[in-house]
C-alpha cells in the first residue's frame, strides 16, 4: 500500500460522525456527494468560481471543491442538508421561496449556505453589500434581482428574530 | 477536473512541517487555504507528489504587535486581515486591500502566506507587502532568514522560497502618524484578479509638501513594482488641485507595462493613470494635515 492509496477518514458531517476510505486527492465535494449521499451541494466549476458547492467548515463558508476530504478531518462540516432540519425552511430558504429567488435551483444550495453565514456576521447589510456578497455565487437564471430581494427580506427577519 | 494522485501530510507543529518539507524534496507543495493551489491541482496545472498541509499549526495563525512592527502569521485568513482591529489600526492599507480579495467564502479560507508564496502578479497582498516594505520570515530545518518584499518576488508565481522553506510570518512596519493610504483596483467582474491595482501611502510634510510617498502597481509586469521614484520631480511640489493627476501621468509615462494576455498595454496604461490619481487623492484625504 502506498501513500497515494485510500486512507481511513473520520468526518463530522452535520453533527454525525462518518467513517469512510478515500484517496488523499479526492475532493471534499465528491466525497460528500458520492460517498455520503449528500447531493444537495452541487458541483459546477470545480475551481472555486461558481460557489455551488459551498459548505460550512467550522461555521465559515468554504468551497468543498477546493478542499480534499482528508483535510476536513477534525472539523465540523455543515452541508445544505442541515438547513431545513425538521422540515422547517431556514430564513434564507423561506425568503428565496417567497421572492422567487430561484429558477433551476442549481446555485441555490451554495447561496443559502453562504448567505446564512454572511448574515450572521453582517446583520444589517445594505443592498450594495448584499450584491457584493452574492458575487461569489453564480446564478445564470434569475438575473439576481429576486435573490437580492430575498436576502434583504431574510436580513430584516433575522433582525426581528423571526423565520417568516 | 480531478487532481493527479498525491500523498498527504498534516504535521501538527512547525518543526514537523519543516521536517516534512526537508524530507520531501522538490515534489511537495505546501497547502494552506488552497484557494489558488487547489484550482491548479484540480486542473492539473500543478502535479505535486505530496501535499504538506499547514492548517494544524496554530502558531501560524497569530497576529501580534512587535514594537514598531505588526507580525502576521502565514495562516491568517484574508477575512481576518480585513476584520481584525490590530490590522485595521496599524496596517490599514492591508486590511482594506484584503477585503477586496475574491469573494466572501474565498476570504474565509485564503491566507496571507499562501497569497504571498503563490505570487500572482495581479494579486492584492504581494502588492501591499511591497508598498508597505514588509519582511518575510522564512524557515527551514537549515535555519531562518528574513527577506524584504522587494527581494522576495522573482517572477510570475515565483519567489525566493527554496523547496524546503516555509514562509512562516510577515512583518510589516506600523503605519506612521499622519500617514494616509489609497488603494484602487480594476477588474472586469467582482472577485476577479485585477487588471491593474495601485497602492499608495503618503503624509503631508511641512509647507504642505508630500512626505514619505510610497507607490506600488500590480498587473503591469511579472511582479508588482514600486514606482514613486518615477515621479520624483513632482513629489517635491506643494499639493495642489492637479498634483495627483500630474504624478499619475508622470508615472504612467515612465513605467514599463509588459504585454500580457489579459488586457492591452494601452488600456492598462490608462488604468494606471486613473487608478493612481484616485489612490493618491484617497491617500491625501486620509493623511493628517501635516505640520
Amino acid at each position: 500500500m502506498s501513500a497515494l492509496d485510500p486512507v481511513p477518514l473520520l468526518l463530522n458531517i452535520n453533527g454525525a460522525t462518518r467513517r469512510l476510505f478515500a484517496e488523499p486527492r479526492r475532493l471534499l465535494s465528491d466525497v460528500l456527494r458520492e460517498d455520503c449521499g449528500l447531493t444537495g451541494l452541487h458541483v459546477g466549476c470545480e475551481h472555486g468560481v461558481c460557489g455551488a458547492c459551498t459548505i460550512l467548515l467550522d461555521g465559515a463558508p468554504a468551497r468543498a471543491c477546493l478542499m480534499y476530504a482528508v483535510q476536513a478531518q477534525g472539523h465540523e462540516i455543515t452541508t445544505i442538508e442541515a438547513f431545513d432540519a425538521g422540515g422547517e425552511l431556514s430564513v434564507v430558504q423561506q425568503a428565496l421561496h417567497e421572492e422567487h429567488g430561484l429558477q433551476c435551483g442549481f446555485c441555490t444550495p451554495g447561496i443559502v449556505v453562504t448567505m446564512e453565514a454572511w448574515l450572521a456576521e453582517h446583520p444589517d447589510p445594505t443592498e450594495t453589500e448584499i450584491r457584493d456578497a452574492l458575487s461569489g455565487n453564480l446564478c445564470r437564471c434569475t438575473g439576481y434581482h429576486n435573490i437580492v430581494a430575498a436576502i434583504v427580506k431574510a436580513a430584516a427577519r433575522r433582525r426581528e428574530g423571526r423565520a417568516t | 477536473m480531478k487532481p493527479a494522485r498525491f500523498a498527504y501530510d498534516a504535521p501538527a507543529t512547525l518543526e514537523g512541517v519543516l521536517r516534512s518539507l526537508a524530507a520531501a524534496g522538490d515534489g511537495a507543495k505546501v497547502i494552506a487555504g488552497g484557494q489558488s493551489l487547489a484550482p491548479m491541482l484540480n486542473m492539473r496545472l500543478a502535479r505535486p507528489d505530496r501535499l504538506i498541509d499547514i492548517n494544524a499549526v496554530g502558531e501560524l495563525g497569530e497576529i501580534a504587535l512587535d514594537g514598531n512592527w505588526l507580525s502576521i502569521g502565514a495562516l491568517v485568513r484574508h477575512d481576518a486581515l480585513a476584520r481584525t482591529a490590530l490590522v485595521q489600526q496599524h496596517c490599514p492599507l492591508l486590511a482594506h486591500a484584503a477585503a477586496t480579495i475574491g469573494h466572501y467564502a474565498i476570504r474565509k479560507r485564503g491566507t496571507i502566506g499562501g497569497s504571498l508564496a503563490h505570487a500572482d502578479p495581479a494579486a492584492q497582498l504581494p502588492l501591499v507587502a511591497l508598498a508597505l516594505d514588509a519582511e518575510m520570515d522564512l524557515r527551514s530545518t537549515r535555519g531562518s532568514r528574513i527577506v524584504a518584499a522587494r527581494d522576495f518576488f522573482l517572477s510570475v508565481f515565483s519567489t525566493v522560497l527554496d523547496s524546503d522553506e516555509l514562509l512562516v510570518r510577515v512583518r510589516i512596519p506600523r503605519s506612521s502618524a499622519g500617514e494616509g493610504f489609497g488603494f484602487r483596483l480594476f477588474n472586469q467582474r467582482a472577485g476577479d484578479f485585477a487588471l491593474v491595482a495601485v497602492a499608495a501611502t503618503l503624509a503631508r510634510g511641512p509647507d504642505n509638501r508630500v512626505a514619505r510617498l510610497r507607490l506600488a502597481i500590480g498587473g503591469i509586469g511579472p511582479v508588482p513594482a514600486r514606482v514613486e521614484h518615477l515621479a520624483a520631480s513632482e513629489t517635491g511640489e506643494p499639493f495642489s488641485e492637479q498634483w495627483s493627476a500630474r504624478v499619475a501621468a508622470a508615472i504612467a509615462d515612465a513605467v514599463k507595462i509588459e504585454e500580457n494576455e489579459r488586457a492591452p498595454v494601452a488600456f492598462r496604461k490608462e488604468l494606471v493613470v486613473a487608478l493612481m490619481r484616485e489612490a493618491l487623492d484617497e491617500a491625501l484625504d486620509r493623511a493628517g494635515r501635516g505640520s
